[in-house]
């Protein structure tokens, strides 16, 4: 007998080495894309079951894709939630106003108004359809591209604005990094940077509205990748086990900066397809399409409002844009993933059908567009006078010590007292 | 101390109680009083605990207000994060404190900054209870004291009681405190007082007047010491178990020491300290925990700060070694008599 493999550290002889693999996107920038693998079914082919149904009843709908709306734009099968067109022109509204924010702040950051954006761009038909298939007053906790979100319950503009740059008129007194809102009036959660630890939160929420008896659901959102994080894990055990009337969506846009969704396991299975682990609903949504995100989160909302339990779904869509202001998609993806995405652009596709229903003009969407755009320019013009990042209009020093408990220990008084006799040091001729 | 104490006590009649008792009753006191309490946890819910310190509140408060949790401090952390946010007031109990790191990220990054980040539209009224430090031969697994990680934390309360009558006004006044705060329970001295003499036969709260708990509700406001003796000779800055083992060790070598139970790490009651540093010249720190960046550490440069004209002698600091906790040699890492009397020594020399 020759020495043992471990002792000696070399490998036997008859038996392959083992290799590690190490998941790489299909395109890198240059490459030219081919989706034809990709599987898009044909839209209203999938059966919409009882909201009351077995979680186990919904595996077809995790491994498959819902969608309404079709190429000829029309909107058909048993998912199709037969708005009324008062109610689609709405939707589109909220989601042309969400872009035409995001191009006005992403031009705010290159101009040096603030140090960061993130737009949301392509993915508005998300967070847009899901606040309309909500209640006003169920508890979103959301990640940091649901701005369709407060848009579309009137959150206003400016205070958004002001909360971009920072300014003596943000309500979060220049604490947060921008786009990080809170607004508990309006049931949005205060927004964190450590990815997917708003998951368990909403789950908790959730059980204390059942708790207590209300009739509120929570909903929360995370990326594809950061459902790799173990508070997704969490979030999805505390749901199943206590039923929680939550709905817990993932935001599948193919990358997490620059690692793409393999990084998180999509090569394996669908993040929808998660659920049937927990023993949850699962769907899983066309992101581009904003009458399946409807349907589905109206489906998902009344289910847990039935006290029937939680569901996840995934929303499959792409990240047009670069994860943030400091990103630069150029150096690690093709440009014609973007170009070619084959489920559209979700603005586009809902204006198509308006037309095509003849609810809706190009004439009267250049209109929209226009009008949507000075909207924005007003409310930042409003904004402005509050001040923009680095420009001094800030709030008062001693605000910094503020709210790090609910009343000021010693240490921090003391700390203030420094800050401020600095100040008056540096910058004699400062008032507050 | 004592006159304020007095004054929330009301005379209530008192018994004497084992902490797991006072803490049990603080729980019930609050869960009676404020519908918005609840309790979850790893085995809190029918079975009360692998401590018993939940014991009789499911079948009391319903399993809608005290319930089992699966084994996840982030998803208990996080959930309780939540439920803060609703409105509630979560108790959550993380079973041993050596696994309080899966719920870190929720408690540092989310708890604790949930008001400032918010600008207060979002609070989190939570109290993390949990069970620390050792000599109880839970290895290194069921005996640290991280304490000091949560001092270190912009946002969070830690609070450490030493007597049963101290853990139940505590911990009401933690459950009432609209910040989160982290409630660490000496389980050495769950059940008696500890002189660090491991192998004499273990005493009984019954004897010692730290176990006279009153009855009903009373709180101990967080951010005040506890003047446990008065003295001349030093100043001693400890909490949790060593209280007791630093009394006996004083008491064993006749020192006329000050003795300062800090009861609340943050907010620290500095002012108590530095009257006593003041007074006495000399300032002894004790804890158990590892010794490198400890809390002893930030106190001894408080002192240092503030009371370095009036010091007659260097500080001495006594903790913990800076090792996991052993199982067999656990008494060799635990800062017991021999270790303080040294210190204590030093400092008389001086």
């Amino acid at each position: 007998m020759g020495e043992s493999p471990v002792r000696s550290g070399k490998p036997r002889g008859n038996l392959p080495p083992l290799e590690l693999y190490v998941p790489e996107p299909k395109y890198r920038p240059g490459d030219k894309v081919d989706y034809s693998e990709l599987d898009i079914p044909e839209p209203g082919e999938l059966a919409r079951p009882d909201e009351a149904c077995a979680a186990s009843e919904t595996w077809p709908l995790t491994t498959d894709m819902i969608r309404v709306l079709g190429d000829d734009d029309k909107a058909v099968g048993p998912w199709n939630p037969n708005l009324d067109p008062e109610s689609l022109r709405r939707m589109l509204r909220n989601m042309a106003l969400t872009r035409a924010f995001d191009d006005r702040m992403y031009r705010g950051q290159r101009q040096g108004k603030t140090s960061f954006y993130m737009k949301c761009t392509g993915e508005e038909a998300i967070s847009v359809a899901c606040a309309l298939a909500l209640a006003g007053d169920d508890m979103v906790f959301p990640s940091y591209r649901q701005q369709g979100i407060l848009i579309s319950r009137g959150y206003p503009l400016v205070d958004m604005i002001n909360q971009i740059y920072s300014n003596r008129a943000d309500r979060l007194k220049g604490r947060q990094l921008p786009i990080m809102y809170s607004a508990r009036d309006y049931g949005f959660f205060t927004i964190s940077g450590n990815l997917a630890t708003q998951f368990p939160q909403a789950v908790g929420w959730a059980m204390a509205s059942a708790i207590k008896g209300d009739t509120r659901i929570a909903t929360s959102f995370i990326g594809e990748g950061s459902s790799a994080e173990g508070d997704f894990h969490a979030a999805m055990t505390f749901a199943a086990v206590y039923n929680a009337p939550v709905v817990l969506n993932v935001v599948n846009n193919q990358w997490a900066i620059s690692s793409f969704s393999g990084f998180a396991g999509a090569e394996r299975t669908t993040f929808a397809a998660r659920a049937a682990g927990y023993g949850i609903a699962g769907l899983r949504v066309d992101g581009n399409d904003a009458l399946a995100v409807y349907a589905a989160m109206e489906w998902a909302a009344n289910r847990a409002r039935g006290n029937l339990g939680p569901t996840l779904i995934e929303h499959f869509t792409y990240r047009a844009e670069g994860h943030s202001t400091s990103d630069d998609p150029s150096a690690y993806r093709s440009a014609h993933e973007r170009e070619e995405w084959p489920l559209g652009d979700p603005i586009m596709r809902l204006r198509n059908h308006l037309i095509a229903i003849g609810e809706w003009s190009e004439d009267r969407h250049a209109d929209m567009d226009r009008e949507l755009a000075e909207e924005v320019k007003a409310a930042t013009k409003e904004a402005e006078k509050n001040g923009i990042l680095g420009h001094g209009l800030h709030h008062p020093f001693h605000t910094m010590f503020e709210d790090v408990f609910e009343e000021l220990p010693w240490h921090l008084d003391e700390q203030a007292e420094q800050a401020i006799r600095e100040r008056q040091m540096k910058w004699p001729e400062w008032k507050e | 101390m004592l006159e304020e104490e007095a004054v929330s006590l009301h005379d209530a009649p008192t018994r004497s109680l084992n902490m797991i008792e006072a803490i049990n009753e603080a729980l019930d006191v609050m869960m009676a009083r404020d519908p918005d309490v609840v309790i979850l946890g790893e085995d809190v819910g029918y079975f009360g605990g692998v401590f018993r310190a939940t014991a009789g509140l499911q079948g009391k408060y319903g399993k809608n207000r005290v319930f089992d949790s699966p084994i996840n401090e982030c998803g208990i952390i996080g959930a309780a994060v939540g439920m803060a946010a609703y409105g509630l007031r979560p108790v959550p109990e993380i079973q041993f404190a050596d696994y309080i790191y899966p719920g870190l990220d929720q408690l540092v990054s989310e708890a604790a900054r949930l008001r400032y980040r918010s600008a207060g539209e979002f609070v989190a009224p939570i109290t993390v209870r949990s069970p620390f430090g050792g000599g109880i031969f839970g290895g290194q697994t069921h005996s640290q004291s991280p304490e000091a990680l949560f001092t270190h934390v912009a946002g969070l309360k830690t609070v450490i009681p030493s007597t049963p009558h101290d853990a139940k006004g505590l911990l009401i006044a933690a459950i009432e405190d609209n910040d989160p705060v982290i409630f660490f329970e000496p389980k050495r001295i769950y059940n008696g007082p500890f002189d660090g003499y491991y192998d004499n036969p273990s005493k009984s709260w019954k004897n010692h007047a730290g176990g006279k708990v009153p009855e009903g509700y009373y709180s101990i406001p967080l951010g005040k010491a506890r003047v446990v003796r008065e003295g001349a000779a030093m100043t001693v800055l400890a909490y949790g178990t060593m209280i007791h083992v630093v009394e006996a060790v004083l008491a064993e070598k006749g020192v006329d020491a000050e003795i300062i139970d800090l009861r609340t790490l943050v907010p620290l009651d500095i002012e108590t300290v530095q009257k006593s540093v003041e007074k006495t010249g000399k300032c002894l720190i004790v804890h158990e925990a590892t010794r490198t960046s400890g809390f002893g550490a930030e106190l001894s440069a408080l002192v240092q700060e503030r009371c370095f004209y009036h010091l007659e002698a260097p500080i001495e600091r006594v903790t913990g070694f800076d090792t996991p906790y052993p199982h067999s040699l656990e008494w060799a890492y635990f800062p017991g008599p021999v270790r303080i009397g040294e210190a204590v020594d030093r400092l008389m020399k001086d």
